[in-house]
């Protein structure tokens, strides 16, 4: 343990820790913006800056290790006006689009601008320099006009996903985040995971499914588990107007933290496909009470005994209870087979079990876990 | 995963995946292709290599992705995984590299299994699998020197007819290796879809009961014949493999179909094709009218697990909640809503034991069928939607309430008590390329797209990133068959053919090509074969004999009958 003074207050921390680390432990906020607890530490937005006693310069508290007897002020004039020219020089490249802004009321940006009350500066580039919507990635809405050159992307492209499609190209003013040798994401090898999406902290990389559909305050989230495959990710189900509008990473998510795939996190609109089935249906014969007609698969379709008709839930399941029943009375419960579902929830399998074995007596029971 | 369960006692995934990428000193990953079944899974072995370190050995007959970050790479030819794995057996033997104290301790029929070991000397092996000796020299050394080491493996160990034999030689190579019952360590099956372990776990197969108790078992049979109040068989009841042909032997007369899709995901579809059309009676619950809802008499609509609220287990045991985000459209109802209005309908007069404590169908939701799951099911004992709900992470066995839950399987002990070793011998694939039928077709998934693709199909991202069927062939072949940039083959097995755009690609070795099952117009399972292991009941959809010819650019893929 080492002791070090924090906004001069005595406090214990330990060695190898950095000043952000000692900060949030004791429940002081020190602003970030390229700084996630997932990624590697960069330092370079020097946003995270604190006054160090005896530095000749401020130190970014991301990457800046706490030693014995430190004594740090993290909120001094000198680390507010730093902060504060900063985010003015940020700004001034950033198109002030926050009114039809995808992020707004989730951007990291946004929320410094408003916390330490900087506006974007008379002098600042306004045009766009970039294309909007650049990628033809159908996932990913990439906007490099509103990019801060965190280098989030990119290291959550290396380090989570381990891909490296983002790098950075060119320097200074021209500096620019680009996907492989600048060519299109998919050409870099993307693997649509949306990884960079969710770590990026303004709306330069944005979920295409969702634009237009809702912003954070309108978006009522609900945390569930995939229904893709056995990895059991967790995420957010983003809901507005009853319908699901995306996908958010949860990073309380106990075997992904924020990564997914791209079927977990693009994956969804399937549920709002027009061929969902809204209405039991049974065949024509059913509801006239006749014998299944030995038509051949082919003629079936120009078959009125064939044909669907929609019906209310009460019928529907007085035929299927019927029919079922007929089947174990005439030929034992031997001749009926359950498949129960590798997709459905645990408690759906357990009443397909109870079905095939209590209510039509046998175990004729299985699932395409074989398949 | 029978396999498993004849060696330890319990068929389950033994690790966590995050213990396996903190802990892992090495790791082998045979017949996964993980990056795109379980990406994400992939994605932390990815880091655990880069990272860590950690020396990941790559076994497939396909250059899949995380072969770009493995230190070795043995491309053994399709359905030699036994041969394969009893000569680096033989090496670590040979070497004294095996783990004398764990055998001694832990495991039993060490002796009948190292005899048969002997029989494979890595010279014999290189031949049958085609993996050079220098190799397998070097795979055997980072397995018998680098410890913990995980093992992973998913449908291309047990897609064969020999699929439980190769479960048992993997079981054979952690116990050789003292692997079992420590962190980083394990045998570790990845179970494909989102649930296949909790549908396994609660009675969906036509063995056991829930929580694997045996019907075959009088003590068993007496418990749930108590709880729901009626008498119950006695005997094994049919797979789907065993159900779909017993139609047409006038076993099975009719069939109630939940969520799941035969015609897409079952072997030799036109098979399939001709039972369904003959069957009294099916009865089909789903999302989506499927290529299975043509042979439907009546057609049920469900609800996807947006809609619902319960729980999933995944593949490392874990239960998880899913919860309700939106209603389901239309007059669509929750599954398990469905099926318990049937079972009312079809007990209606029916006279259950007044005394049993769950013959009752009355449910308001599904937090009162787990209530009845944590009574009958022992490793599901303690897990209850409340626990998860305030946000405890369970993983089965869970005997009670103020169990934490099991991350690591078999620690200091096998549920069975000591570990059994298997002699297992090397047997040919079912069908081996012949002059007519030259290549070795592969089947699977790709990232994109899910099983039959019912889900992913329509997903329109998806469709533009991946929307049509393609077969992988390796470059060398495709030139000797004259094919150049964009063309379609025609792949023709005994059973079938399907036409579809070729990928000339490295992934599959010369003599090889793979195909998926997400597309019904192409469908693999047209070509694949009905040849079933015998214990496990899993058809072989890893090694049928195609051929393979150029059809030109003809648009739209097409189906036709041999
Ligand atoms: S989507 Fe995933 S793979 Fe593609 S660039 Fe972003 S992080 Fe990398
Ligand atoms: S695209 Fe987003 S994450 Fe990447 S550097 Fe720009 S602002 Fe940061
Ligand atoms: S997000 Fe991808 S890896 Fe995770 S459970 Fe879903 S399908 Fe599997």
């Amino acid at each position: 343990m080492i002791s070090i003074t924090l906004n001069g207050q005595k406090i214990e921390a330990r060695e190898g820790q950095t000043i952000l680390e000692v900060a949030r432990e004791h429940g002081i906020r020190i602003p970030t913006l390229c700084y996630h607890k997932d990624l590697s530490p960069t330092g370079n937005c020097r946003i995270c800056v604190v006054e160090v006693k005896g530095a000749r310069f401020l130190q970014a508290a991301c990457v800046t290790q706490v030693w014995d007897g430190m004594e740090i002020e993290t909120h001094s004039e000198k680390a507010v006006a730093s902060r504060k020219r900063t985010l003015s020089l940020m700004l001034a490249n950033h198109p002030p689009d926050c009114l039809t802004c995808d992020a707004s009321g989730s951007c990291e940006l946004q929320d410094l601008a408003y916390e330490y009350q900087v506006e974007v500066p008379a002098w600042g580039a306004k045009g766009t320099r970039y294309p909007v919507d650049s990628d033809p990635n159908p996932f990913i809405r990439v906007d490099m006009n509103k990019c801060i050159l965190c280098r989030r992307c990119v290291l959550a492209c290396a380090e989570i996903q381990v891909r490296d499609v983002w790098g950075v190209a060119k320097r200074g003013f021209e500096e620019v985040i680009v996907a492989g040798a600048g060519t299109t994401m998919l050409e870099a090898r993307c693997e649509s995971c949306g990884q960079c999406v969710a770590y990026c902290p303004t709306g330069a990389l944005t979920n295409k499914m969702s634009y237009g559909l809702g912003r954070a305050h309108q978006i009522e989230k609900v945390t569930t588990t995939c229904g893709y495959c056995g990895v059991g990710c967790q995420f957010d189900l983003q809901v507005r107007d009853g319908r699901i509008i995306g996908v958010a990473s949860n990073p309380n998510a106990p075997v992904n933290g924020m990564a997914l795939c791209v079927k977990g996190r693009y994956g969804w609109d399937y549920i709002h496909h027009p061929d969902r089935l809204t209405k039991p249906m049974v065949r024509r014969y059913l509801l006239e009470g006749k014998e299944k007609p030995k038509t051949p698969l082919s003629e079936r379709s120009a078959s009125a005994l064939w044909e669907w008709v929609e019906t209310d839930w009460d019928t529907a399941l007085g035929l299927a209870a019927q029919r079922l029943g007929r089947a174990r009375e005439a030929h034992g419960p031997d001749s009926v087979g359950v498949l129960t579902s590798a997709k459905c929830l645990n408690e759906e399998n357990y009443l397909m079990n109870k079905f095939a074995r209590q209510v039509i007596g046998t175990n004729n029971i299985d699932h395409c876990a074989r398949l | 995963m029978a396999g498993l369960a004849t060696a330890f006692g319990s068929g389950a995934m033994t690790n966590s995946m995050d213990d396996i990428a903190a802990n892992a000193q090495a790791m082998f990953v045979i017949g996964s292709n993980t990056t795109e079944q379980h990406p994400v899974f992939g994605t932390m072995i990815r880091r655990a290599v880069r990272q860590r370190g950690v020396k990941l050995i790559v076994a497939d007959p396909r250059r899949i992705d995380l072969v770009d970050f493995a230190v070795l790479h043995l491309q053994q030819k399709p359905g030699t995984d036994i041969a394969l794995l009893n000569g680096l057996m033989y090496i670590i033997l040979e070497k004294g590299w095996e783990d004398k104290e764990f055998i001694a301790a832990r495991t039993e029929g060490f002796e009948a299994f190292k005899e048969t070991v002997m029989r494979y000397p890595p010279e014999k092996v290189s031949e049958i699998t085609g993996v050079p000796v220098e190799k397998l020299y070097q795979a055997a050394e980072i397995m018998g020197t680098v410890k913990p080491m995980a093992v992973m493996w998913a449908m291309g160990i047990t897609q064969h007819i020999i699929g439980t034999q190769n479960v048992l030689n993997l079981a054979n190579l952690q116990m050789l290796l003292g692997n079992m019952g420590v962190p980083g360590g394990g045998t570790n099956p990845l179970r494909g879809q989102n649930n296949v372990q909790g549908a396994c776990d609660l009675g969906g197969l036509p063995n056991v009961y829930p929580a694997y108790q045996k019907v075959t078992s009088e003590e068993a049979r007496k418990k749930f014949e108590a709880a729901w109040g009626v008498p119950l068989a006695p005997h094994v009841g049919m797979t789907v493999t065993e159900m779909m042909p017993g139609i047409l032997e006038g076993k099975i007369h009719a069939l109630y179909i939940l969520g799941e899709d035969p015609i897409m995901s079952d072997p030799h579809t036109e098979h399939i094709r001709e039972c369904l059309e003959q069957v009294d009676f099916l009865l089909l619950q789903e999302i989506f009218p499927s290529e299975t809802s043509h042979y439907a008499d009546i057609l049920l609509p469900g609800a996807t697990f947006a809609e619902k609220t319960g729980t999933f287990t995944n593949t490392e045991r874990r239960v998880q909640m899913v919860h309700q985000a939106i209603e389901p459209p239309g007059e669509a109802r929750p599954d398990w809503w469905i099926t318990m209005e049937l079972a009312k309908r079809l007990l209606e007069g029916r006279v259950l034991a007044p005394d049993a404590p769950y013959a009752s169908w009355e449910y308001s939701s599904t937090r009162d069928i787990m209530k009845e799951i944590n009574a009958l099911a022992p490793s599901y004992g303690g897990i209850t939607h409340e626990r998860l709900e305030a946000g405890e992470r369970l993983q089965w066995p869970c005997p009670d309430e103020n169990h934490p839950g099991t991350p690591i399987l078999h620690v200091g002990k096998f549920a069975r008590g000591l570990g059994k070793f298997h002699p297992i011998e090397h047997i040919p694939p079912a069908e081996e390329p012949t002059d007519d039928y030259p290549f070795v077709m592969s089947t699977g998934r790709v990232l994109y797209h899910w099983h039959g693709g019912e889900m992913t199909r329509r997903a329109k991202g998806i469709m533009q990133v991946y929307g049509q069927a393609l077969i992988e062939i390796n470059p060398e072949d495709a030139e000797r068959l004259g094919l150049d940039g964009g063309k379609r083959v025609r792949v023709t097995s005994r059973r079938g053919s399907i036409e579809a755009e070729a990928w000339v690609t490295e992934r599959v070795p010369p003599g090889m090509v793979y195909a998926n099952f997400h597309f019904p117009d192409a469908s693999a399972n047209e070509l694949t074969q009905a040849v079933l292991d015998p214990v496990a009941k899993i058809p072989e959809y890893k090694v049928t004999a195609v051929k393979v010819e150029v059809v030109g650019e003809t648009a739209g893929a097409t189906r036709s009958k041999v």
